[in-house]
């Protein structure tokens, strides 16, 4: 298990943690990878290069899992962080030990809000487009977002306000003006009444059950309306985004070939045996489950059947959103089932992670801005990051 | 029994742009291996692309041409497959919405003129350069080339000949070089040709089993190609030498044979979709109206006005136009001398033999127009003489910022009009040419050309011949 690459000279500025999908120059970027164990990158994300010019240091950087589109790290090949039997994530135990003020990472499947429902903290995932993906390792990129986990509110706007804003280099990345609308001077208009989504909190385990309840609590105190609203069609946004995340994923890794730079087989003859050795001896069961999936999803019989059908249902979970937010202000959800996972609980289903991930889908598949807090997911209309924030600060 | 041919082609073109089609990197032909790469175009994870506006200017810029419908809302989208020249393993190419459909190309062949349909234009990156090192074992990857801006234009299977094929080949190439967005050179592969091939019974509505044939760097190689391919495939309907499947092949010009490469069943899934990463293009009427004027005059139109405002003659005309590189040169000069006819004698006679003995193409044709002007004007005003305006004019592909008047007199090339000189010369050539004289007076003409040549190359060539001419004979007919 390897939690933490620590950079050696000491850092004394303010502290943040770079998960392993943030490239970095003067660290290895592994993305919790065989294939890329002891990359260095040429280049730095432009969040670390925004975080760096506004006084902050990457004190290190904390494993994932293998290219982050499992439960909360278990597949890295470093090894699943573990602590107390439970399976934990490396961002999270670094800034839960106050060794950062605040961790960035790159949430393709979910992960981040996951580990940072169970371990307490709060986590943004910003509208999509508003922080720059340049210098991310690229797995799903129509739906991918950096996110900032910190203790509290105030420390993840605070660092999200250094990292939002356009970047030239990024063609998904939205204009000034539009990611302006984040910054924390800006003016939010108050939550006053939230749709809870009855299907999604209804399969959850006891604890989960008692966070949300928690915060049902709290909101209704503080006289925001809380409406348990039936959606069944947001649970259909996981099947959509497995279909788009295994497609792109298996077109992004497929650049991973031994060839130019990462693993390569010492056992070939000729450049397809170079190929196949290669990603067969570095990649890990789940990513090349994941491969299979999305090629399959993508071949000439099935693009329409499979792939298509994917992008059509992302439309009708955006259209969802829109009527919902019609009426309501924001979207409570929980981030997952269980108060935590267990070793046991991915061997007895290793794909766990593509239907635990019906509650963060949603938001991926939609690029919508979420606030994980006090264990459950507030999703808002795009923009709305100020808002959520506010709504959060009241059950943290 | 008869058979047709029936053909259709992608043509690959490289894109004149400075920069590559997504990342700043030079798209410049000639550089050391991997001088123009950058973490982007080599497939290093984190970079992300960026359209380069331009290479959209020029993929609109070249349906325009080849009278297309501009698509509106263009997207790109990920083509898969590995290959060692191929950095991220997929290529980013235009498969649902394509910048340019439906265009039409009008060629003239012996048997007159036809309609080529242009089913698409897509504009795609493309891939880099394997080099062999057969001694070492070892391949090597050169990445220049990766991301550089290229337009695939797909024709309708209207072609029937190789003579089509060339015709074709040809007026794609004077189109888009008229465009100024592509050299389309084939000898630098910045223009690029797979041949769609079948054969069926005259007369039949039936297409036959397609073959495509790849790797060809020429027009030469691709019509020994088709009549290659066209006798195997005669070959095989009718004497049954082997089943035509359709499938890839390579063509070998210097075999002068092809080769099966993949078929249908071997050949991969490119597993196309929409590129998430490349915002779709969205072309506002501001943007349209702006390329649309950018157009050039067309050939046609060029010919027709050279041969009606200028007073050429159709040949001059035709055989001018061919080349943009030509016009430009002849505009320029003929607006220096006011002499159109005159430029154009000195660009189809004088011009062209140089380029000839220098192995040049008229495309590459790279003198300055404006001097050139100069240059026939001093030769009209009897200054300088044909035969030394043509040295000047060799020296002038050398130099283009001769100036020719400047050159004539640092050379000794200007015409004396010092006749005392001229008279001294001839006089005494013409007494050591007593059976020159002798057969001139004979009434054997040739023999004055050879004493005319004699008094020229003493003078340099810096004589009016007309003068110089006239002087002989008189000094003859006074021995």
């Amino acid at each position: 298990m390897k939690l933490y690459t620590a950079k050696s000279d000491t850092v004394t500025a303010k502290r943040i943690v770079a998960d392993d999908m943030i490239l970095t120059k003067d660290m290895p970027t592994a993305a919790g990878s065989k294939m890329l164990d002891g990359y260095m990158s040429l280049l730095e994300a432009e969040a670390v290069t925004r975080l760096t010019a506004a006084g902050y240091g990457i004190c290190g950087k904390a494993d994932v899992g293998e290219f982050a589109i499992d439960l909360v790290g278990e597949t890295s090949y470093y090894g699943a962080p573990t602590k107390d039997g439970k399976l934990t994530n490396a961002s999270v135990e670094i800034v839960k030990s106050s060794e950062a003020m605040a961790a960035i990472g790159l949430d393709v499947n979910g992960s981040i809000r996951r580990a940072a429902a169970q371990g307490g903290l709060v986590s943004v995932k910003p509208t999509y487009g508003t922080v720059s993906r340049y210098g991310t390792i690229p797995v799903a990129c129509s739906g991918e977002t950096v996110c900032v986990t910190a203790k509290n509110t105030d420390d993840c706007r605070e660092v999200l306000d250094v990292i939002v804003g356009h970047d030239d280099k990024d063609g998904t990345s939205l204009s000034e003006t539009e990611c302006a609308k984040l910054k924390k001077a800006m003016p939010a208009k108050s939550i006053k009444k939230v749709a809870m989504i009855s299907e999604m909190c209804e399969n959850v385990d006891a604890e989960t059950k008692a966070k949300i309840d928690a915060v049902r609590a709290k909101l209704a105190a503080k006289g925001i309306e809380v409406t348990v609203v039936s959606e069944p069609m947001l649970s259909s946004a996981r099947v959509a985004w497995n279909i788009l995340m295994s497609a792109e994923l298996c077109n992004n890794v497929s650049r991973y070939d031994g060839v130019k730079y990462g693993y390569r087989t010492e056992n070939y003859t000729c450049i397809d045996d170079l190929y196949t050795n290669t990603r067969t001896e570095a990649f890990g069961e789940l990513l090349k489950t994941v491969i299979l999936y999305g090629s399959d999803a993508l071949s000439t019989d099935n693009y329409m059947k499979v792939y298509d059908k994917g992008l059509r249902v992302r439309r009708l979970i955006c259209e969802c959103f829109a009527k919902l937010f019609g009426q309501y202000d924001a979207v409570l959800l929980p981030a997952c089932s269980k108060a935590a996972y267990t070793e046991d609980m991915v061997a007895a289903d290793k794909y766990i992670a593509f239907s635990e991930n019906v509650f963060t889908a949603p938001a991926s598949i939609t690029g919508l801005p979420t606030v994980t807090a006090g264990g459950v997911q507030l999703i808002g209309p795009a923009f709305s990051e100020n808002a959520l924030f506010e709504a959060a600060k009241l059950y943290e | 029994m008869r058979y047709e041919t029936v053909i259709g082609l992608e043509v690959h073109v490289e894109l004149a742009t400075q920069s590559k089609i997504f990342c700043a990197c030079h798209a410049k032909y000639g550089a050391g291996p991997n001088e123009h790469v950058c973490p982007a175009c080599c497939g290093m994870p984190g970079m992300l692309p960026v359209t380069n506006k331009r290479v959209v200017d020029f993929g609109m810029k070249a349906g325009m041409m080849l009278n297309c419908t501009i698509n509106r809302t263009t997207t790109f989208d990920k083509k898969s497959y590995y290959y060692p020249d191929l950095p991220c393993a997929y290529q980013t190419t235009q498969w649902f919405a394509p910048v340019a459909v439906n265009g039409l190309v009008e060629i003239e062949t012996s048997k007159g003129k036809k309609n080529v349909r242009i089913k698409q234009i897509h504009m795609e990156e493309d891939a880099g350069k394997l080099v062999h090192d057969i001694s070492e074992n070892t391949s090597c990857v050169d990445f220049n080339r990766t991301s550089v801006p290229l337009i695939e234009i797909v024709s309708q299977p209207d072609l029937s000949s190789a003579e089509e094929v060339e015709a074709y080949l040809e007026r794609l190439k004077s189109l888009l070089r008229y465009a100024k967005v592509a050299e389309c050179a084939m000898e630098h592969g910045t223009m690029r040709c797979d041949v769609n091939l079948s054969v069926r019974p005259e007369g039949s509505d039936k297409l036959g089993v397609r073959t495509e044939m790849k790797n060809m760097n020429s027009i030469d190689a691709i019509k020994r190609a088709i009549s290659y391919e066209v006798a195997r495939h005669i070959d095989a309907i009718e004497n049954g030498t082997e089943v035509l499947v359709q499938e890839t092949r390579r063509w070998d010009d210097l075999k002068g044979k092809s080769y099966a490469m993949r078929n249908k069943e071997t050949a991969g899934d490119y597993r196309y979709f929409p590129d998430p990463n490349v915002m779709p293009v969205v072309i506002d009427d501001a943007w349209y109206d702006s390329i649309k004027a950018s157009l050039p005059e067309f050939p046609e139109v060029k010919r027709a006005r050279y041969i009606e405002t200028l007073g050429l003659s159709e040949y001059d005309a035709t055989q001018l136009t061919k080349s943009i590189a030509v016009c430009e040169c002849f505009e320029d000069a003929y607006a220096v001398c006011g002499n159109a006819k005159d430029a154009a004698n000195w660009l189809l006679s004088e011009v062209m033999s140089v380029l000839g003995t220098k192995k040049m193409t008229p495309d590459s044709l790279n003198i300055n127009g404006k001097s050139l002007g100069e240059l026939i004007k001093l030769v009209a005003e009897g200054k300088v003489s044909r035969a030394n305006g043509k040295k000047i004019l060799t020296a002038m592909f050398d130099d283009t910022d001769l100036n020719p008047a400047e050159y004539a007199k640092a050379n000794d090339l200007v015409v004396s009009n010092d006749t005392g000189l001229m008279e001294k010369v001839a006089k005494e050539v013409l007494a050591g040419e007593e059976k020159a004289v002798a057969d001139f007076k004979a009434g054997k003409e040739k023999a004055l050309a050879a004493i005319l040549g004699k008094c020229m190359k003493q003078l340099k060539g810096n004589c009016n011949p007309q003068v110089l001419r006239e002087f002989l004979i008189s000094e003859i007919g006074k021995m």
